[in-house]
């Protein structure tokens, strides 16, 4: 009884300091593909860490126009993303919390962090910041139908209705459910990208204000603000990240190798995210929906297959 | 009953005091109001908890022990908004709707006599009382739609509703007709009657006329201009209840039928998603504050579809899991939706005053000047949107659990179809109010009249705070409403037994989310406050243009722009605009306007249509007595004839 509580804690324990510790990383291996992939050598792993520990000393700047939603913005984007860290497990291993129903809560923590960066951006009165404001919820109509599309389909075919359930459901070896988790996956990998603006729906690097999605919403943050805004969007990656490492992942023996097994992927992930962007150009502004709803019906075709 | 019956007359007769004062009528009023509502609120609580039996029949008739009246759980929750919309609005009217007003006396006592109403509808069990109090409340809502009857907006905005409202009884007319072999005591109608033709009909016939009051798309017409022109405390009440009362009829309808055909809920899940999808839409495309809180109501009242057309589902096909949680959703969206909306059409209000303008165009940098009035807003456009923790969330958690169980099911495309549009609903909803809360509230004023906009006096600030307060308490600790909704629910899906609500949604896990997030927030805000003192005052980064101005902020139209074009095959935005021609343009002028898909495109030319084709029957109607007489004539003429032959 105390052992597999020990053991439940020890759980909880590295979940949560992947959750804190981990994120900064994903976005320092992300550039460090990309540097390769272009001949360079780029900047350190560890670069986002530096530039968190540089932010966190450094002063704020705030506009005149603004007011404290302004600020509101940074804090709910951590807060949420942090809480949203305790419902999705990491890999095979169970998340400290799970109950029913809770991926609607994982979805509308991730709705929350938008809805309160979009009022931060509004709150400069900067055009420039209200186009990303727009842009970004006028992609997220498109985003969230696919979200929920797959749960669907996970639910559907593990009867589950938690995230735990859906995710780390062994019964994916090879089964009926094989062909729709494909599908969900990469209905998935859109939402994931669009989610984390990243090429080829925005680009994370431009500084051309015109064309920015999620960097635009950001360009008055500075100092710590500024720190939560990119711990914030790294967290992002690394919990919806777990979304779609999850399923894919083989069932071990051992919960350590679980773990292990979850890093390698979460990594794994990284370099991918690391390719496509070295590999494919921005699309049109005009063509992100085309995407978007490319992803939507793989997820309600992955439903409907399931249904058949 | 007594409590009950206290609570009603408290209601119906707090604007009479107010007739006779010089001043302070306002006061009396939201006294009396806040009383009956405290006596009311007793009485719910004690059919809720369950410590008073659940029927109780206040009028015995001499034929046996079932009354007209009867507060039921369905009636005691609904009971709750009923009052509490009503009190909030009466206070806030005291500052917003001042004896200078010359309508002041005859609102605050038409409020108090349409708020009665709807005390002695949700206890109504019987079709006359139902029926009685139905007009009760339609008629003098025509009133209070109509207080401002100087301004023609408004007299025709009243003349659409009182129209509608009235083709909507009579449709329920001949739905209780339909129904009266089955008696005019709402008792449970015997297995089958449901799939006959007359059972059909009746069910048609309820939905038309309940969806008419409620708002549901296509029959949502005269909501929108209603909402807008009736004052912003009235709005509140009507947006917060008195179209939930639709829902109430549907709810009472939908208990009562034991069987019904699987079809009933696949339509009323067809019917939310149409009107939560175009309602929300709508609401994107407005430029009018109130206009488009109005069309929020419609989407939300998609939602609520959504929820009992889940439970029907799971009514037809036997599973009571599914029932319950579709019309626990349902029930607590009601609740919830009162209270939010209420708190939105009072902030929208208290900006209104502030302002003299509903156009959002105008609006701009009010946090700064109105902080409380932004923070309860802002609180009100969380709860909208379904974001935890607030109660939104809750209510809409239960119907998607509702949609998640229905997947393992057969007939799941209904489920998967309410899941898509509620996902979609969301996302659209929170769109929308990140551009109603960002243009008003935040940024430069646009506008002299905003940049002088001073705060709400308290008695406005008040009720707003408290509706903001009830948000957060929902959303945080569901469990406190838990067991009066399981009651309620389980009443209004026919289930007999324990509901064990509590078993199919953990609300305590919601609570146990929330507070690490409040949590989170707290010490990352204080986080942020112990940092190097922050450099304040300068300006907003504009990308070294040094000429900035107000004028150049994004508009309430080009945030929204991007949805509203991309859905133009179903808005039919009328855009007005010269190509801008040369290197250095003069003015131009851009016009972009979305008229009602039914009202403006389909009702009224079609209205105008029928009125120039029936004009033709003038040629009778000429205004002379002896022709009159002649007609007299020969109608007695042509009946002598019928009656010999």
């Amino acid at each position: 009884m105390t052992d597999s509580t020990l053991v439940r804690s020890l759980h909880f324990l590295l979940h949560v300091l992947t959750a804190l510790l981990l994120p900064p990383l994903l976005p320092g291996l992300i550039n460090k593909v990309k540097a390769l992939m272009a001949g360079r050598q780029g900047p350190p792993v560890l670069q986002l860490y530096y530039d968190l520990a540089k932010l966190a000393r450094k002063r704020a700047v705030y506009s005149r126009t603004t007011t404290w939603v302004f600020l509101a913005g940074p804090v709910a984007v951590v807060a949420a993303g942090l809480t949203a860290s305790l419902l999705v497990p990491f890999g095979h291993s169970p998340s400290p919390v799970s109950f029913q129903g809770d991926m609607i809560l994982f979805a509308y923590l991730f709705g929350l962090a938008r809805f309160a960066t979009v009022v931060s951006a509004l709150d400069t009165g900067s055009s420039f910041e209200g186009m990303g404001a727009a842009r970004e919820v006028t992609f997220s109509v498109l985003t969230e139908p696919a979200l929920f599309l797959g749960f669907a389909a996970l639910a559907k075919a593990t009867g589950s209705l938690s995230l735990s359930g859906m995710l780390a459901s062994p019964g994916f070896a090879i089964s009926r459910a094989t062909g729709p988790l494909i599908l969900v996956l990469a209905g998935w990998m859109i939402v994931f990208l669009t989610e984390n603006s990243r090429i080829p729906v925005d680009d994370p690097n431009t500084h051309l204000e015109l064309t920015m999605i999620h960097e635009v919403m950001v360009l008055d943050h500075s100092g710590r603000p500024f720190a939560l805004v990119l711990y914030g969007a790294s967290l992002k990656l690394l919990v919806l990240g777990a979304l779609i490492v999850g399923p894919l992942l083989p069932r071990t023996s051992a919960p350590w190798l679980d773990w292990a097994g979850f890093y390698g992927a979460m990594a794994l992930l990284a370099v991918v995210v690391g390719l496509v962007e070295s590999a494919t150009a921005r699309f049109r502004l005009n063509r992100v929906p085309q995407f978007l709803v490319a992803g939507l019906l793989a997820t309600a075709f992955a439903f409907f297959l399931l249904q058949a | 009953m007594i409590l009950f019956g206290l609570a009603f007359l408290l209601v119906a007769l707090s604007g009479v005091p107010g007739l006779f004062l010089r001043a302070g009528g306002g006061r009396v009023s939201a006294w009396m109001l806040g009383l009956g509502a405290l006596a009311g609120l007793a009485a719910a609580a004690l059919v809720l908890c369950g410590a008073a039996p659940p029927a109780l029949a206040l009028l015995r008739t001499p034929l046996g022990t079932r009354g007209f009246l009867r507060l039921d759980p369905i009636g005691a929750f609904f009971l709750v908004p009923v009052l509490v919309l009503p009190a909030c609005g009466a206070l806030f009217g005291v500052g917003y709707w001042g004896d200078q007003h010359e309508s002041a006396r005859r609102l605050r006592l038409l409020l108090g006599i349409t708020a009665g109403f709807m005390v002695l509808l949700v206890a109504a069990c019987h079709a006359l009382t139902f029926l009685l109090a139905w007009e009760g409340m339609a008629v003098s809502a025509f009133f209070l739609v109509a207080a401002e009857d100087r301004d023609p907006e408004t007299r025709r905005a009243g003349w659409i509703y009182l129209v509608s409202t009235h083709s909507g009884t009579l449709c329920l007319f001949a739905a209780f007709g339909l129904m009266s072999g089955a008696g005019y005591l709402f008792l449970p109608v015997p297995a089958g009657l449901a799939a006959s033709p007359r059972g059909t009909a009746t069910f048609l016939l309820f939905l038309a006329g309940f969806g008419m009051k409620a708002g549901i798309f296509p029959l949502h017409f005269w909501l929108p201009p209603a909402h807008a022109a009736a004052p912003s405390h009235v709005s509140s009440m009507m947006s917060g209840v008195l179209i939930k009362m639709g829902i109430l009829g549907l709810v009472r309808a939908l208990c009562l039928v034991p069987d019904p055909p699987l079809w009933w809920g696949a339509l009323l899940v067809a019917l939310g998603a149409v009107s939560g999808i175009l309602g929300v839409a709508f609401a994107l495309a407005q430029h009018d504050l109130k206009r488009l809180l109005a069309y929020h109501s419609i989407e939300n009242i998609g939602i609520i579809l959504l929820g009992l057309g889940l439970g029907t589902l799971g009514k037809s096909t036997g599973h009571p899991e599914l029932q319950l949680l579709g019309f626990a959703g349902a029930l607590l969206h009601v609740l919830n939706h009162g209270l939010f909306k209420g708190l939105l059409f009072l902030g929208a209000g208290s900006v209104v005053h502030a302002t003299g303008s509903r156009n959002l165009e105008r609006m701009g940098g009010l946090a700064r000047s109105m902080p409380v009035t932004a923070a309860a807003f802002l609180a009100g456009s969380w709860a909208i949107c379904g974001l935890p923790p607030l109660n939104g969330f809750v209510s809409e958690w239960l119907i998607y659990l509702a949609a998640f169980r229905g997947l393992a099911f057969a007939h799941s495309s209904w489920p998967v179809l309410a899941l898509a549009a509620l996902a979609m609903i969301g996302a659209l909803a929170a769109a929308c109010f990140a551009k109603v809360f960002g243009v008003v509230f935040l940024g430069e004023p646009r506008s002299p009249e905003a940049a002088a906009a001073q705060e709400a006096p308290r008695s406005m600030r008040a009720p707003m705070l408290a509706l903001a307060g009830a948000c957060l308490a929902i959303g945080v600790v569901p469990v406190a409403v838990g067991p009066a909704l399981a009651r309620a629910a389980a009443a209004a899906a026919g289930l007999t037994g324990p509901a064990d609500l509590g078993g199919l949604a953990h609300f305590g896990l919601l609570t146990a989310i929330a507070l690490p997030l409040l949590a989170a927030a707290g010490l990352l805000w204080a986080w942020l406050r112990h940092g190097a003192a922050p450099r304040a005052g300068l300006p907003t980064w504009d990308c070294g243009y040094a000429a900035s101005s107000p004028r150049i902020q994004y508009t309430a139209s080009s945030f929204a722009d991007g949805l509203v074009s991309a859905m133009r095959f179903i808005l039919w935005p009328r855009i007005r605009w010269r190509r801008v021609r040369g290197l250095f343009p003069a003015q131009r002028a851009y016009r972009s306007h979305v008229p009602d898909l039914v009202l403006d495109r389909v009702a009224e030319p079609t209205l105008g249509l029928a009125a120039r084709g029936l004009a033709v029957l003038h040629v009778f109607q000429s205004g002379q007595l002896p022709l009159y007489l002649l007609y007299i004539l020969i109608t007695l003429v042509a009946l002598l004839v019928w009656m010999v032959a």
